[in-house]
Order: C-alpha cells, then sequence, then structure tokens
C-alpha cells in the first residue's frame, strides 16, 4: 500500500534540531543529535526501547530543555521562548502522547473541547460543537462523543488523543508510538489516520514507531537512532539495506525472517 | 590498623550524611522555588476563575458530609466528657463557656484541617500523581494551558478559601452537638446557651480561628499539590502521593498549632 508522497523542497525545515544533547543524571540518552524535518513531510524515526525518542519530541515542544544544541521550530528558538511565546508556538505544534493522556475525569467532547475553549475564547457554543463533531467524525469516532475516556479502548483512546490534537489545526504533529499496543487492523486504521492528516491539514509529522508494517505505510523518509545518534537515513529500502547487526533484527522480526 | 579502619568507616559515615543533607536541601529550593511560583502565577492573569468554583465545589461542599458528622461529635463528646469535673466544682453552669471557648480557639480549626488532610489532601494528590504519571499535566501544557495556574493554583485557592468556610461551620455544629449534649442533662434554653456562648467568645477569639484555619487551608492545598506534582512516575507513585499529601499535611498542621499558639500567646 503505497502512499502519494509529497513533493518535498529540501530548503523548506519546518525543525532543525542542532547538536542537541541530553542526559539525565549520569545517563547520557542523546549524544550530538541533529534531524530536519521538511515541510509536508512524514518522517519516521526508529530506535529502540530506551534510546531517548520520546525525550527529543519532548524537548522539541518545549516539555524538556536540551543540556547543549539548539531546536528551531518554524524559524523560533525553543531553547530561548518565553513561556508566553512558548505556550503560542504550541498551539502550532499537535502532540500524540505514548498513552494518549486523555484527561480521565472529562467526557470524549470535554476533551476535544478543552484546548479550543481554552485557547479561542471568542468561539459560540455552536462553533465549539461543530469543531468537534468534526475532528471526531475525522478519527472515525463520533458514536463516542459522551463516554469517558476509562471506557474505550486503547486504540479509541489513541484517535482521540490524535483528535484532541488535531481539533487546533496544528501545522506540525508528533506522533507517539502511535499503533503501539494495537491490532493489526485498528493499526491500519492509524496508518490511514495518520497520511489523511497529512493530506488533508498539510502537516509536517515525526511519527515514533517499532512497528516497521507502520513506518512502511506512513513514511516520506526515515531516520533511526543508534546508540544516541541518528546514524542512518533515508527511505525505507535505505535504511535496511545493511548488515549492521543493530539495525537487521528490527526487519527481520517485523517481517517474521 | 583499627584506627585506619575506623577512619575509613567515619569517612562513609560523614558522606552519607552529607549526601542525604545534600538532598535535603535541594528538596528546600525545591519547595521555596514551587512556592514562588505560586505567588507569582496567583497575581497574574488569566485568573482560573471556573476551575476554582469547580475546585470549591469539589473540596468543600463535597466534604460537608464528613465534617458536619465529625464536628457534631466533637462537640457532643467533649461536653460529655467535660461534665463531671465541672459538676465536681459546681461549676456546671460554667459548660456552655467551656466549650465555646474550646471549640473557637482548638478543636473547630484543628478538627476541620485534620479531616481536610485526610480526605482532601488524599484527593488531592492522587488526583495530581495520577495525571502526572498519565502525562495529563504535559498533554495540558502543549495544548496551550499553563498547568501550574489551571491546576495548582486553583486548588491551593479553593483549600484556602473552603477550610476557613468549613472550620465556621464545625464550629456552629459543634456547639450544637454541645447543646444537645447539655440539655440530654439539664434544663436550658437554645436563645440563654447561644447567648452565654457570645458572651465568652470575643472578637479576636474569631479572628484567630480565621487565621489558623487560612493558614492551615493553604498548607493543606499546598503540600498535596506539590506531592501530587512532583510525584514519582509509575503507578505506585500515585498511592504513594496520596499517602505522603496525608501525613506531610498533618504533621505540618500540628507544627503550625504549636507555632501558631506560641504567638498568640505573645500577642495577647
Ligand atoms: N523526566 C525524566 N527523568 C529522568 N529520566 C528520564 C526522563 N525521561 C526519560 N528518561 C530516561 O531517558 C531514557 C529514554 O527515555 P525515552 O522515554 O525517550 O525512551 P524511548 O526511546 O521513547 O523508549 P520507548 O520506545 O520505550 O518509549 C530512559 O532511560 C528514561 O529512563
Ligand atoms: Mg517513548
Amino acid at each position: 500500500m503505497e502512499k502519494n508522497k509529497p513533493v518535498i523542497d529540501p530548503q523548506d525545515v519546518v525543525i532543525h534540531v542542532d547538536n542537541v544533547s541530553k542526559s539525565f543524571g549520569d545517563l547520557h540518552i542523546l549524544r550530538d543529535v541533529d534531524l530536519k524535518l521538511y515541510n509536508r513531510e512524514n518522517l519516521v524515526v526508529l530506535g529502540r526501547s530506551g534510546t531517548g525518542k520520546s525525550v527529543l519530541i519532548k524537548m522539541i515542544s518545549g516539555l524538556l530543555m536540551p543540556d547543549a544544541g539548539s531546536i528551531r521550530v518554524l524559524g523560533q528558538e525553543v531553547t530561548a521562548l518565553s513561556e508566553k511565546e512558548l505556550q503560542k508556538l504550541r498551539l502550532r505544534i499537535g502532540f500524540s502522547f505514548q498513552n494518549s493522556a486523555l484527561y480521565d475525569s472529562m467526557t470524549v467532547r470535554e476533551n476535544l473541547e478543552f484546548p479550543l475553549v481554552r485557547n479561542k475564547r471568542n468561539l459560540s457554543r455552536a462553533e465549539i460543537d461543530r469543531e468537534v463533531e468534526d475532528v471526531l467524525e475525522g478519527v472515525g469516532l463520533s458514536q463516542a462523543i459522551n463516554q469517558m475516556p476509562s471506557e474505550l479502548s486503547g486504540g479509541q483512546r489513541k484517535r482521540i488523543g490524535i483528535a484532541r490534537t488535531l481539533i487546533l489545526r496544528p501545522d506540525i504533529m508528533l506522533y507517539d508510538e502511535p499503533t503501539a499496543g494495537l491490532d493489526p487492523i485498528t493499526c491500519l486504521e492509524i496508518n490511514n489516520l495518520i497520511n489523511d492528516v497529512q493530506a488533508r491539514y498539510n502537516t509536517s509529522s515525526i511519527i515514533i514507531t517499532h512497528d516497521l508494517a507502520c513506518a512502511k505505510q506512513v513514511s516520506d523518509r526515515m531516520v533511526m537512532l543508534l546508540d544516541g545518534r541518528f546514524e542512518r537515513q533515508g527511505t525505507f529500502h535505505e535504511i535496511f539495506d545493511t548488515d549492521d547487526a543493530r539495525v537487521k533484527p528490527f526487519y527481520d522480526y517485523n517481517f517474521i525472517r | 590498623m583499627t584506627c585506619f579502619w575506623f577512619r575509613s568507616v567515619l569517612e562513609k559515615q560523614l558522606i552519607s550524611m552529607w549526601k542525604k543533607i545534600r538532598v535535603l536541601l535541594l528538596e528546600f529550593a525545591k519547595i521555596h522555588r514551587f512556592l514562588m511560583r505560586f505567588f507569582r502565577e496567583v497575581v497574574s492573569p488569566p485568573f482560573e476563575f471556573k476551575e476554582f468554583i469547580r475546585q470549591c465545589y469539589e473540596i468543600g461542599w463535597k466534604s460537608f458530609p464528613l465534617i458536619s458528622l465529625t464536628g457534631f461529635i466533637v462537640g457532643f463528646v467533649f461536653t460529655k466528657q467535660s461534665r463531671p469535673s465541672l459538676e465536681e466544682f459546681g461549676a456546671s453552669s460554667m459548660i456552655p463557656a467551656l466549650i465555646s471557648i474550646a471549640i473557637v480557639r482548638a478543636l473547630a480549626p484543628l478538627v476541620t484541617a485534620l479531616i481536610g488532610s485526610g480526605k482532601i489532601g488524599s484527593q488531592i494528590g492522587a488526583e495530581l500523581s495520577s495525571m502526572n504519571v498519565t502525562e495529563q499535566i504535559d498533554a495540558m501544557e502543549v495544548s496551550g494551558t499553563n498547568p501550574f495556574k489551571f491546576l495548582i493554583v486553583s486548588r491551593v485557592l479553593a483549600t484556602t478559601f473552603m477550610i476557613p468556610v468549613l472550620t465556621f461551620y464545625v464550629a456552629g455544629i459543634g456547639l450544637m452537638g454541645g447543646y444537645l449534649s447539655i440539655i440530654s442533662k439539664d434544663q436550658l434554653s437554645m436563645l440563654s446557651f447561644f447567648s452565654q456562648v457570645f458572651n465568652t467568645i470575643k472578637m479576636v477569639d474569631v479572628f484567630a480561628m480565621t487565621f489558623r484555619a487560612l493558614v492551615f487551608g493553604f498548607t493543606i492545598g499546598f503540600v498535596s499539590t506539590y506531592v501530587g506534582y512532583f510525584s514519582s512516575k509509575g503507578t505506585e507513585g500515585v498511592g504513594k502521593a496520596a499517602n505522603s499529601a496525608v501525613v506531610a499535611s498533618m504533621f505540618i498542621v500540628f507544627i503550625e498549632e504549636l507555632l501558631i499558639v506560641q504567638l498568640l500567646s505573645l500577642l495577647t
């Protein structure tokens, strides 16, 4: 199921991670990492558990600060922004969390409304309802609108989580393991959703995953985090055209060799 | 040889002690930053008024049943237990005066704060730490809402406001309990009971009660939000946070009570 790849302009960089390092105590997670995300591209980040993939995208959205290096998002240096400026920038970045992070004291509707109500205070009730129903339909879960997150399955929660970030129409989407722990059919639905979002809203996305089927289906380009660095990058086929013992098992496991 | 051994043991002890002190000092620095941030955010707009009201409802209103029962029992039992010793001196007519002083000066704020630490502290501690564990706080932050304002400030303000309200209520209901205890033995009209009560209580006692309640309310809110907000990740962090929110706020409430009593006796 190959997708239509968008035309990428290598001059048009939306995220530039430049020479970034991050440690927690004595634990060096990322070492002089470089990464570029081009406009309208789906970039897949591969890497083993605990290599710092989540840490990387948390730094991109300013949830964590790097120890060294610079991160430019949509032309702004994240590490140098004030609280207010960062808040404004974040509205243009959608973050889909590894475990969905739905507000579990709120219904699905309230979850989806939350970013809208809080950031666009001049919207009328009818406009809010329309937006909510719109994104909910986009992820195919219109019937769940009045349910609590605890009543949803993992896949449904993932989709609601994605819907909640889409409601602000972000320019950039960061997906943290969107298909982890889901059955193959739901995975397929999520993959289609990711491609759909890219085509419909013209977003540029970083997708973190261990799931090579997902990677193959959604990626325009892939990078692989090995030993704290992005050592390999390219298309799906370029990445796995190697005998590197750190890379091959990914492929062999996913495609049952 | 033994001397050498002794020195190395001593060295190890000193090092481990220094490490503990360092951890403690770092914790104090963190608490200080949290406190400063609270005061900064509390005065800078936008104000989360709706969330404050919602928290007042969650924290205050939902505590009324429990606090009514406890307040009543404390008043009732205290009166019943004081009666024999007062009767011995033939001073049973002093009972209303005695219980009003006991309730307003000590029991009402303390009972409210302790029940509040248990009920409200554990509620806030568990809620915030589970939001922390499941990254809901991060999610709030990346969707353009300041979680410190929305979650912390609103809760601390709500406890600071609601604990005094509950304290006044407990004082009232405790006095009612006392009255019922009295009339189970003696004849006394409610009017003369309450006129004795209000003749005994001075304005300064009411102020002192309000002051205590404000301090306790702030303490409960501050301690339990701090513990919940910085809870360790993982599900066992939630239980731990709920637990230490209760223990720490109760402990600090007692310390403060001690200090406030000293302070008031200096002032009056
Ligand atoms: N806030 C934090 N404080 C301390 N250590 C952290 C923190 N966040 C992450 N780490 C550590 O950084 C390392 C990388 O974490 P990260 O969550 O980025 O891994 P990951 O690549 O996303 O793995 P997975 O595929 O399992 O999600 C882990 O060893 C983790 O313990
Ligand atoms: Mg991760």
